[in-house]
């Protein structure tokens, strides 16, 4: 061994070990941050489910729960479809552009089938359960005035919704209701987490 | 010599024992340094109570927090019933778990008016910037900790106050859902959820509050102490090199701070004893009826002492598609924080020293969070929405005009000594 320190070589030798000290660092914690997501078990319970539609009646709606959320399921009658194109100036986002759906319910129903409308039952505000209020006019607990068209509205910041749960203008809520993905397996069975039914 | 060949008393048994340790582990260095001849100024007043308060409440919330996991179960079937059972069967458990539900609300009392000092007295300025950096982090591990364990009970509100603060960080761009599942682990707040919460409130949570808190107290005792007259009195040293304006922390403040601790105890006793909810202040009342993740509460509003935040998040509309501009303002309201120790540029630290602007800004602030924190817990209608818009843009202006107005201030001359 000479006398002379090589700096230099001193330096590279410190800068080569920490990177790779680093990189061993990232390895160890990709584990760890991965076991955060959704675990087998949750993705199974995460699977998609069946609701039946053969007794819901006109003007009705019905609950179920996908992943712990809502999703409502109203078989709307004509006159709530009728009503849908007369108050698109009232709505922040009447044809869905930044709204989230799937392609095939990016209408001005925003549904497969006009008559049957689905969608979860979560405020794009802060994630709560919005009501259906679908009567038209003023309501007796006056958070609704006598223009109201019928919709959902919901009870912790007051946003409101129309029966394509649709926003409408000066509320909390940026966009309209999310539709999940949903398929129609017969004329009574909609499957709601997948957007075609897998044969086989 | 050593300690089997003295015959003397026990006091000098003791003494050897001592001087075991001391040449094993630094006993005594530490005792003097932190204790008997740490110098704190002697013009400590009412507003030098809450640190040491805010350390016992600490200890109070660790130990009765250990008696709780005793009979507490983090799952989403068992946690409500598991609540119930030590509230009702548990022998004294009922004091247990109000003594850790109203200690949270202390621990933040405490610490606001903590907080509220270091602004009064200038306790943030150099040379005591990074003393107040660590307080940031105390107190926003303090959040955290909160926040985490007000899902355990899985009370409704649990639920709801645990769904709406989760999705705030839904709504960064890009990465806001995958975020989301990562934090709940599912694809609602489930038991994976709660059993993940409690984990980090009773476990990862502490360790980085205590670590944190040691590091503030290393940080003061390295600095020293500032006083209500802001003036360093390590500056003005007697012949033996101490301060002159400076009495020992121990036995002088520590039997002032027990005398402190005594008031405080009588008060946090009765709010224990005879009112534990506080009018639904502490406990909401919505929380006494199990997690529904299909009926949302009437009212959401967050515990009272997050409630100026929430203003301030409500207080922003949505543009642009999207609502992150309240969950980065009400974020920036915490960041801010962080830098108020370069924003003030006066040249005295302490408010009796100030001139009437700051006097004035202070004062108002302290208005403004107060009234953020009523708005936060109202609906969101008017005029509680003008309001919160009010407050917030004073919350903000208070700390980023500081340059400015804080420069143009007038100021009275500081005595070289501590006044009485």
């Amino acid at each position: 061994m000479g006398e002379e320190i090589d700096r230099g070589r001193r330096q590279l030798l410190t800068a080569a070990t920490t990177i790779t000290g680093a990189v061993g660092v990232a390895f160890a914690a990709a584990p760890f941050l991965a076991s955060w997501k959704p675990s087998a078990r949750a993705k199974a319970l995460g699977a998609p489910v069946e609701i039946d539609i053969s007794k819901l009646d006109p003007g009705a709606m019905l609950k179920i729960v996908w992943r712990g959320k809502p999703v409502y399921v109203v078989r709307r009658t004509p006159g709530m479809i009728e009503s849908l194109a007369s108050i698109e100036d009232r709505l922040s986002d009447p044809r869905s552009d930044i709204s989230r759906q799937p392609e095939y319910a990016k209408n001005e129903q925003r549904a497969r089938n006009p008559e049957y409308f689905v969608v979860l039952g979560v405020c794009t505000h802060l994630s709560c359960a919005p009501q259906n209020r679908f009567g038209p006019g003023a309501s007796e607990d006056g958070v609704l005035s006598a223009d109201w068209p019928g919709g959902f509205f919901c009870p912790c910041h007051g946003s409101k919704f129309d029966v394509a749960g649709r926003v409408f203008k000066g509320v909390p809520a940026p966009t309209n209701l999310e539709i999940p993905p949903y398929v129609f397996i017969d004329k009574q069975r909609i499957l709601i987490g997948v957007d075609e039914v897998r044969v086989g | 010599m050593s300690s089997n060949q003295s015959n003397t008393a026990g006091g000098g048994r003791l003494k050897s024992l001592g001087a075991w340790v001391d040449a094993r582990f630094p006993m005594t260095a530490l005792w003097k340094e932190h204790m008997s001849e740490y110098d704190a100024p002697k013009n400590f007043n009412f507003w030098y109570y809450f640190g040491s308060i805010a350390i016992f409440v600490l200890a109070l919330q660790i130990f009765t927090g250990i008696f709780l996991t005793m009979s507490y179960k983090p799952s989403d079937i068992e946690a409500f019933g598991s609540v119930e059972y030590i509230m009702r069967d548990v022998e004294w458990g009922w004091l247990i778990r109000y003594l850790h539900s109203t200690g949270a609300s202390a621990f933040f009392i405490v610490v606001y008016l903590h907080m509220f000092r270091a602004l009064l007295y200038g306790s943030h300025r150099k040379p005591r910037e990074l003393l107040w950096i660590f307080g940031v982090l105390i107190y926003l591990a303090l959040m955290a900790e909160a926040f985490m364990g007000y899902l355990l009970p899985w009370g409704n509100m649990s639920y709801w106050g645990a769904q709406v603060i989760v999705s705030l960080f839904g709504t960064f761009p890009w990465i806001g859902d995958a975020l989301v599942e990562w934090i709940r682990g599912d694809y609602y707040i489930s038991d994976i959820t709660l059993n993940r919460f409690f984990a980090l409130h009773v476990v990862a949570v502490p360790l980085v509050l205590i670590f944190l808190v040691v590091a503030h107290i290393l940080a003061l005792h390295e600095v020293g102490s500032n006083n209500p007259d802001g003036i360093e009195i390590k500056k003005t040293k007697g012949p033996d090199g101490r301060p002159l304006d400076g009495v020992a922390m121990h036995p002088y403040y520590t039997v002032k701070d027990i005398y402190g601790l005594s008031i405080f105890l009588v008060l946090f006793a009765a709010v224990v004893f005879f009112a534990p909810e506080l009018g639904g202040f502490f406990l909401e009342a919505a929380n006494f009826e199990p997690a529904n993740p299909l009926l949302t509460p009437e009212h959401i509003a967050p515990v009272w002492y997050f409630t100026p935040y929430y203003a301030m998040l409500r207080a922003v509309p949505a543009f642009a598609g999207t609502q992150v501009w309240g969950v980065l303002v009400m974020f920036s309201a915490i960041l801010v924080l962080f830098f108020a120790p370069w924003l003030d540029r006066a040249p005295v630290k302490s408010i009796r020293y100030r001139g009437p602007i700051y006097k004035v800004a202070l004062m108002l602030f302290a208005a403004a969070f107060i009234m953020l924190g009523y708005c936060g817990m109202k609906p969101a209608e008017q005029p509680f929405k003008a309001m919160s818009v009010i407050g917030t843009i004073y919350y903000f202006a208070f700390f980023l005009l500081m340059p400015w107005y804080s420069r143009i201030d007038s100021h009275k001359p500081v005595p070289s000594r501590v006044t009485s």
